[in-house]
């Protein structure tokens, strides 16, 4: 990921896609979605051709950026498992199941484990979003499974 | 013979108990076998601990079959399911099954029922026939019929909508907005989610609907990102209705940053202008002073999608429903330890307790039922023994409770509701926006003196400083995140004080 985000095109690249959206300042949080879905996180160089583009200062969008749980400063993990750690998912297990995460996930080279509150699958918890696929009934077992499963695409 | 119709829902939680493999195989298996299907991707019913629910089109209507795996669909065919077989997973006729039977769906009449991007399944269900109501009126006569029929806020504020409409339509202005709030972060609830990945045109007709009773042609739909599923679907449903040229209300998606807070009004408006989403000082209220300093309604989704029945059937028809000053119907979520879980519409005054036992069929893990948090993050938990309190915007107010946006998160024996109120300052401390003092530092504050209490530090004297932190953030926050934070820690501490170490 750090390679591509390192082409010399990303500014270039920042400034067509707030052209796209109009090179509107209303449009900052969908223009930062845009652009990291595209290279993964947010690196000094895309705050930089944004802020050109929608002529507001990097100040501004830094703190934009920070404020937003979504938004990466840094390459991200090849996959990521969001838990919900929210009300619901606790009533049934899944703080337990976040120790065993942890444990599982503790140094892991390319699975990140983060916390979400909430992911709208509040009566088939625990729930999780595996790499934008959403999961149910989570149990270790089940856990680690997907877990190993990811292990194999990477 | 035509093509036999198989309903396999698309809805983000069918998804995750497997309904993409389970519709994927049903095409293979129709393929092989020589027959000819319709395989509709609909939203979900809202019984969710029957997805993947698959539904089969017959002349003595919907049959149903659930919960679906993708290894039974061979047997299913076996048994001629397709022509409405018997098979164990067979539950009859969907609507005939009592947890639907027993519902009053006026807003998700149509969720799980249609193709969510088919304009004729809408229309042929009764959707548009609301808006081309309220474009032959004035919008006077609107504002007038939405008041009639006592709509009040759905996220959980529970103003009267005609009025805030109202306000709008008073104000003088080249331009006006109409935001749908679908930044639906409370824990528990997921309706808006369900609605707008079943039925996006519902949505979208409030919208239209709002925009002509107040004067606006523009409007917004802020989803959270946590919802994929629910913005790529309302993404194609606005290119859908905006090709169809229907109105001259146009509408624009946002996705939110994984932020609670931007579920506030305010803060939602200014996460919509691009900026940081922080909380705005009121007055001026959005409805003076919203987007972009414009005049402004905020709905929440199902404020917004109730508005199309209400246009079509008439005020009265939806004010029958109902209790006291809590008119039409509310769309509850059961969630949590639930064995039933999934999504009840009743008139408001159905009791916790009907829509626990008689719809949820108590908890999943089958422990004793001990504790339920009504109204997501910031409600109330209410102890088992109190469950016959009816579900009324204000009988649960005058108990110390709300109705929020309709979540019940139903928690077993195990729960130690210390750590439930140590957990609200928590949730608080990491999802505050920051710009008030009283749950910037009170939310940390009180995370750091329940760890004392639960670590049994000075019970006492910490116990009063919780309760003496809850009165300041509850009477000196700007917005309900700090303002409502202490309703879930006073009533923990009230009705469970042995877990707090107190008799």
């Amino acid at each position: 990921m750090s390679d591509i985000a390192a082409l010399p095109d990303l500014l270039e690249r920042c400034r067509e896609i707030c052209a796209q959206h109009g090179n509107r300042p209303d449009a900052l949080i969908e223009i930062l979605h845009a652009v990291q879905a595209e290279r993964g996180f947010l690196a000094d160089d895309a705050l930089k051709g944004i802020a050109h583009a929608l002529n507001i200062s990097r100040a501004e969008i830094y703190g934009v950026v920070t404020f937003y749980h979504d938004f990466r400063r840094e390459p991200p993990p090849a996959h990521i498992v969001k838990l919900c750690r929210a009300e619901a998912c606790q009533a049934v297990g899944s703080e337990e199941l976040a120790r065993h995460a942890e444990a599982r996930l503790l140094g892991h080279p390319s699975v990140a484990l983060e916390a979400v509150y909430c992911l709208g699958n509040c009566a088939l918890g625990p729930a999780a979003m595996v790499d934008g696929e959403l999961k149910a009934r989570l149990t270790p077992a089940a856990f680690d499974a997907l877990v190993e499963t990811l292990e194999a695409k990477a | 013979m035509s093509a036999v119709r198989i309903f396999v829902p698309v809805d983000a939680a069918a998804q995750s108990v497997g309904a993409n493999e389970v519709a994927a195989v049903i095409a293979r298996e129709a393929a092989a076998r020589g027959v000819t299907i319709d395989l509709v991707r609909n939203g979900s019913r809202g019984m969710l601990w029957l997805e993947p629910l698959v539904e089969v089109e017959t002349v003595a209507g919907r049959i149903a079959y659930g919960p679906v795996a993708a290894d039974d669909v061979s047997s299913l065919f076996d048994a001629d399911f397709h022509l409405g077989g018997a098979h164990p997973l067979s539950l009859g006729p969907t609507e005939a099954i009592p947890y639907l039977a027993k519902q009053e769906r006026l807003c998700f009449a149509r969720c799980g029922v249609i193709d969510p991007l088919s304009l004729a399944d809408y229309e042929t269900h009764g959707g548009l026939a609301g808006l081309r109501c309220a474009l032959a009126m004035q919008p006077q006569e609107v504002v007038a019929e939405i008041t009639d029929s006592g709509l009040r806020g759905r996220g959980g504020a529970g103003f009267p909508t005609g009025i805030k409409w109202k306000t709008a339509l008073e104000q003088q202005a080249e331009q006006k907005y109409v935001c749908a709030n679908a930044d639906e972060g409370d824990s528990g609830t997921f309706a808006d989610r369900m609605l707008m990945e079943g039925d996006p045109f519902a949505l979208i007709e409030g919208m239209a609907i709002a925009g002509h009773a107040i004067g606006a042609d523009k409007g917004y739909i802020y989803i959270r990102s946590e919802y994929p599923h629910a913005v790529a679907t309302m993404r194609r449903a606005v290119e859908i209705w905006h090709a169809a040229a229907l109105s001259n209300f146009r509408v624009e998606i946002r996705m939110g940053g994984g932020a609670y807070i931007c579920g506030e009004e305010s803060s939602m408006l200014d996460s919509i202008e691009g900026k940081r989403g922080q909380v705005r000082a009121k007055p001026p209220i959005p409805a003076t002073s919203g987007l972009f300093g414009k005049p402004t309604v905020v709905n929440n989704v199902l404020t917004l999608a109730a508005v199309g029945d209400i246009m079509a059937n008439g005020a009265a028809h939806y004010r029958d429903f109902g209790m006291g000053r809590s008119r039409g119907t509310q769309a509850f979520q059961l969630a949590g330890d639930v064995a039933r879980g999934g999504l009840v519409e009743k008139a408001f005054g159905v009791t916790l307790r009907e829509l626990i036992e008689d719809f949820g069929g108590g908890t999943r893990s089958g422990r004793p039922l001990r504790a339920v948090q009504a109204g997501g993050p910031l409600g109330a938990y209410i102890p088992a023994s109190r469950l016959d309190i009816e579900m009324d915007y204000e009988v649960l107010a005058g108990a110390g409770a709300m109705l929020g946006h309709g979540g019940i998160v139903l928690f077993n024996d195990s729960v130690d509701m210390a750590k439930q109120a140590r957990f609200a300052f928590e949730f608080c401390a990491i999802e505050s926006c920051g710009k008030c003092t009283p749950c910037r530092i009170g939310a940390v504050r009180g995370k750091e003196v329940m760890d004392k209490v639960i670590a049994g530090e000075d019970r006492e004297s910490n116990l009063a400083l919780v309760e003496d932190l809850c009165e300041i953030m509850t009477d000196g926050s700007l917005c309900a995140m700090g303002g409502l934070t202490p309703m879930p820690v006073l009533s923990a501490l009230r009705h469970f004080p042995e877990d707090f170490g107190r008799e």
